[in-house]
């Protein structure tokens, strides 16, 4: 009867490169400007265009199939995949189907008990397609009477990553996408930025019960803009279909959509037309066989990757200290302001925290002025810390001038401030004595605006309950 | 100064002007004027340009041949109103050579055909004799240069649309080796077969066009550079090897007449000095058409997806974008279009590739091999163009299936991304036969040399009888 | 060779978005089995160790380099368009 079960999650991700050009012309990559103001006749699949095949998009590809450790094809082929859509130009897009550049490879994802391997089944290289704009006749909205193209992002280079069903839980699959998506950042192929639908995923689920290997119908949920948004669809969809099971249902094979705005393919029409997209191998094209050198160059150009630099740095902080930084790009800035003399501890909790918060370009600040800042964020005013990390990305920052600014925790400076203010304030003092304490809290307000914010509050606390007592 | 339009090569229409016996435009006229006269007969184009720019000789341009500010419908109505924006590359290459195009010559829709009667825009008669088919799909083409419409034209070959014409209409035309020619502003069929290539009244012209025209194209990845061009002088055929494939020789159908003047030309290939060897491509006749007829409609099955209506061509009214494209589709392919698309898409469906496509593939494989093969031991092959001489208009046009076999001798060699020849050899019942030689990968010198020694000693006049 | 029936004709005419009058079902259906029949010749053979050849040259890595180029002027994007929506193409809803 109790039943346990086990989820089980595969994902797919689409990533577009940030080249100069698109995959197959050569317009400039990176729409925006006047609607169809960047297409060719290629992307604008006028007839007679021929496709060809943008060199860095390939390398870029490789060099992402090598940071996922996988085995890149000695020959990659383009296959066509046909379907009719309205931005879909040629109607089919070129992509890569039983021959890709870059197969069976992983990502170890760090967790608080160790890495989890996630399978990665392919890597292959695509064109993305044009935007549609479906329109009524005021506005724009769906049931519409007419659907707009713009053909700008037609043939922007896609890289599609398809995982293994390795991934067993949504907060896993949450930090496997916020790895990648680093990775991906780190290598330089990408903003990979989910509100501009440069990295778009899909989250193949479905449960089982645990123990047992067989996998059950799996629905898809498709376009979700944002991690944790992914991370909560997940756990709805896997409690929805234990949901039906224990209710001795079936679970049907269903797409759920989130971000309408993204589709990459048509919806089905029907049953009987089953999406049918006649894969063949694309005879505009010869294929791709990268050979040994190119490959070993590009193995030379990747650097540390962040999966390996959460578990190193993970030794020092605490797991969770460690993926914040990495994640958040700030692990590098963390290491050289403990070189210049702050308590680790210290030092990441203000960049986990406080830092992340002014969304300053990790890269613009000088270390050594932040370093100052984290060691003595203590003995300055709360108000002068935040006001100079505020300005610590800024050139030529110094945090001398707000060091300056130490903290009075002498009492016989402070005592008599504090009594002024009880004085003035008859009525909430005897409150404050006939027991409603919550007014302690009032007192100290006063006392740091009597103070300018420069009272250490600890202090201020302690004399505040005894003159009052 | 007057010339004789039906027997100016272009060689000698190229000397006039440069000589400034004669100018570019008079020149010029004096095609529009031969056009004017004979084409309202033979409807050998589509569209003829008034005026267009250049100092040299005109070139007629088969209509899947993309020219800019020109219209290019592919034979098809729904391309009737097609105005492309770009150049192919072919006529880049042809505008710097000071060539002006005098108009677009007819073809089966989308070049699927072998008699041009599947145009959308009726049918091209044969200057020989107008009751009858000129071949196809490049049917204008040959046509216009026959008759002495155009010194020499672009046609495009994908299974024999070049080759075969040129027998049945008496002069000549080259399929160039697959990869030297780019396809960039030439309306698809099969990617991976389409070659343009020269049509032209003798080898020397034909080897001249095929020089400017050829050539590797960054718009095209599937081209590479080739050999430098050797006009021909060649008067014999010293140790030449020529490979005789019994098995084209012997095809079932082909005419006596046919065969008869292909022996008489091997003979006096001998007398040039050439060894003529019997040899034989045993499963590349019997398989090739089959193999063919899969491969090409798969292909074409998606090129022909991106007429939907939606960037440029005909459209349809339609509730909702999938009914516009149906509707779309269906009033704007013709019968054989919708018949190939319909075997292209079914021959790729899940549960038929691979007893299909995949299938059609590994005989394209054999018939590569076998090619090869005789290579080794031969420098061309020669064969009957077409196992027929010109054949009456309709006699074939509702039996898609005999029409297929007229290209039964073309097919092979193309499936293998091989040059292929056409001169003319003789005429049978008064109508001309074509012989076609057969070379290696990027050989087109070879055949250059042979063709035009045959073409001396054959002394064929490519002028049609009744027009002489 | 089993003939191709009139279903199996309305699906692959789907699948190429092409609506055919019920005539041209009929003539159809006759026409494209011959064909299929006549193409399925190429079964005869024993290809079991024989690879396919989906290119007649044998070259690999064509490609460009990642350099931009002018871009079409918007009167030649739209030069051809059926339906023009200010700078969009316009069709009937998806
Ligand atoms: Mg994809
Ligand atoms: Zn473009």
């Amino acid at each position: 009867m109790s039943t346990t079960w086990e989820p089980v999650i595969g994902l797919e991700i689409h990533v577009q490169l940030k080249t100069e050009t698109k995959m197959f012309c050569r317009c400039r990559n990176g729409f925006g400007g006047e609607p169809n103001s960047q297409t060719c006749p290629v992307c604008l699949a006028f007839p007679g265009a021929l496709p060809v095949p943008n060199r860095r998009a390939i390398e870029e590809t490789i060099k992402l199939g090598l940071a996922l450790d996988c085995t890149i094809a000695e020959r990659a082929v383009f296959h066509r995949k046909n379907y009719f859509y309205p931005d879909n130009p040629k109607a089919y897009q070129i992509s890569q189907y039983d021959e890709p550049l870059c197969a069976k490879g992983h990502l170890d994802v760090p967790t608080g008990e160790g890495v989890t391997r996630i399978g990665i089944t392919r890597a292959h290289l695509e064109e993305d397609a044009a935007k549609n704009v479906h329109v009524a006749a005021s506005g724009r909205l769906h049931g519409a009477t007419a659907t707009l193209v713009d053909f700008n992002r037609c043939g922007t280079p896609l890289v599609e990553i398809v995982t293994e069903p390795d991934l067993h839980d949504a907060e896993t699959a949450k930090r496997f996408l916020q790895l990648l998506r680093q990775t991906v950042v780190e290598l330089g192929l990408s903003d990979a930025e989910l509100e501009h639908g440069s990295m778009r995923f899909d989250v193949n689920v479905s449960v089982r019960p645990a123990g047992t290997d067989e996998l059950r119908t799996r629905t898809e949920l498709k376009n979700m803009n944002s991690f944790n948004f992914a991370a909560k669809g997940i756990e709805r969809e896997i409690a929805r279909q234990i949901r039906i099971y224990e209710a001795g249902g079936v679970v049907d094979q269903e797409t759920l959509h989130f971000d309408p705005a993204h589709e990459e393919s048509p919806p089905m029409r029907s049953k009987e037309e089953a999406q049918d997209y006649r894969y063949f191998p694309e005879p505009d094209l010869v294929p791709v066989e990268p050979g040994r050198e190119l490959v070993e160059r590009l193995r030379g150009e990747i650097g540390e990757l962040p999966g390996a630099r959460i578990t190193r740095i993970a030794e020092t902080l605490s797991f969770y200290d460690a993926d914040v930084l990495v994640t958040g790009g700030l692990d590098r800035l963390w290491v050289a302001v403990v070189d210049a003399g702050a308590d680790p501890k210290d030092a990441a909790n203000v960049l986990a925290n406080q830092f992340v918060a002014t969304g300053i370009d990790p890269s613009a600040v000088d270390a050594g002025e932040l370093a100052k800042l984290v060691s003595t964020r203590a003995e300055i005013p709360r108000a002068a810390f935040d006001e100079a990390l505020a300005k610590v990305g800024e050139t030529g920052f110094s945090a001398d001038p707000y060091l300056a600014q130490k903290v009075v925790a002498d009492t016989a400076e402070l005592d008599p401030i504090i009594e002024r203010i009880i004085e003035a304030n008859p009525g909430q003092a005897d409150q404050y004595r006939s027991g409603k304490h919550g007014l302690l809290g009032f007192f100290v307000g006063q006392v740091m605006k009597e103070t300018g914010g420069s009272a250490d509050p600890r202090v201020v606390n302690e004399r505040l309950r005894v003159l009052l007592g | 100064m007057t010339v004789d339009t039906l027997r100016l090569s272009a060689e000698e229409g190229n000397k006039l002007v440069t000589d400034g016996e004669i100018s570019s435009d008079e020149l010029y006229r004096a095609y529009l004027d031969a056009i004017g006269e004979r084409d309202p007969e033979l409807h050998a184009f589509l569209y003829v340009c008034e005026n267009d720019p250049g100092e040299g000789i005109p070139i007629a341009i088969k209509d899947v041949i993309g020219t800019r500010g020109i219209p290019t419908t592919a034979g098809s109505k729904i391309l009737e109103s097609y105005i492309p924006v770009y150049d192919a590359t072919v006529i880049a290459n042809c505008r710097t050579r000071g060539l002006r195009v005098i108009g677009k010559t007819n073809t089966d829709e989308f070049a699927m055909g072998s008699s041009t009667e599947n145009s959308a825009f009726g049918p091209t008669h044969n200057p020989w004799d107008p009751t009858r088919v000129p071949g196809g799909s490049g049917g204008g083409s040959a046509a216009a240069v026959s008759a002495g419409l155009a010194p020499w034209a672009l046609g495009s070959d994908t299974g024999g649309s070049i080759k075969q014409p040129a027998a049945l209409c008496g002069h000549v035309g080259l399929r160039p080796t697959y990869g030297t020619v780019s396809r960039y502003g030439v309306v698809a069929f099969a990617s991976s077969l389409d070659q343009v290539g020269p049509v032209a009244r003798n080898v020397r012209d034909c080897a001249f066009l095929y020089s400017v025209i050829s050539g590797h194209d960054d718009n095209d990845s599937t081209t590479v550079d080739v050999p430098d061009v050797e006009l021909p002088t060649a008067e014999e055929l010293k140790g030449l090897r020529i490979g005789v494939p019994k098995e084209m020789n012997g095809v079932e159908g082909i005419e006596p007449g046919v065969s008869a003047a292909v022996n008489k030309a091997l003979e006096l290939a001998e007398s040039l000095g050439a060894t003529v060897e019997e040899c034989s491509l045993p499963r590349s006749v019997d398989y090739g058409v089959a193999c063919y007829y899969l491969i090409a409609p798969a292909e074409a099955s998606a090129n022909l997806a991106r007429y939907d209506g939606v960037r440029f061509g005909l459209r349809d009214d339609g509730a909702d974008f999938r009914e516009m494209v149906m509707k779309t589709r269906d009033a704007g392919f013709g019968d054989e279009p919708k018949r190939r698309i319909m075997v292209g898409a079914y021959a790729l469906s899940s549960g038929y590739y691979d007893a299909y496509y995949r299938t059609a593939q590994k005989v394209r494989t054999v018939i590569k091999r076998e090619h090869d093969e005789l290579f080794e031991r031969f420098d061309v092959l020669v064969s009957p163009t077409s196992p027929t001489v010109a054949f009456p208009i309709g006699a074939k046009i509702d039996d898609p299936v005999a029409m297929y076999m007229n290209d039964v001798l073309t097919i092979p060699s193309c499936m293998a991304g091989l040059p292929g020849l056409n001169i003319p050899c003789g005429l049978s019942e008064g109508l001309p036969v074509g012989l076609q030689l057969i070379g290696p990968q990027f050989g087109e010198n070879t055949l250059f040399r042979a063709a035009h020694a045959l073409e001396q000693a054959i002394g064929f006049d490519v002028v049609p009888e009744r027009l002489r | 060779m089993a003939r191709i029936t009139k279903e199996e004709v309305l699906h692959v005419a789907r699948l190429a978005r092409l609506e055919l009058s019920d005539a041209e079902v009929a003539k159809f259906q006759e026409q494209l089995s011959d064909i299929l029949e006549a193409v399925s010749k190429v079964s005869e053979l024993d290809l079991s160790d024989v690879p396919p050849t989906a290119h007649p040259l044998e070259i690999a890595n064509a490609w460009a380099e990642d350099v931009a180029r002018d871009c079409l002027p918007l009167d030649d994007v739209f030069a051809n368009a059926p339906d023009r929506d200010g700078d969009y193409f316009r069709t009937p809803p998806a």
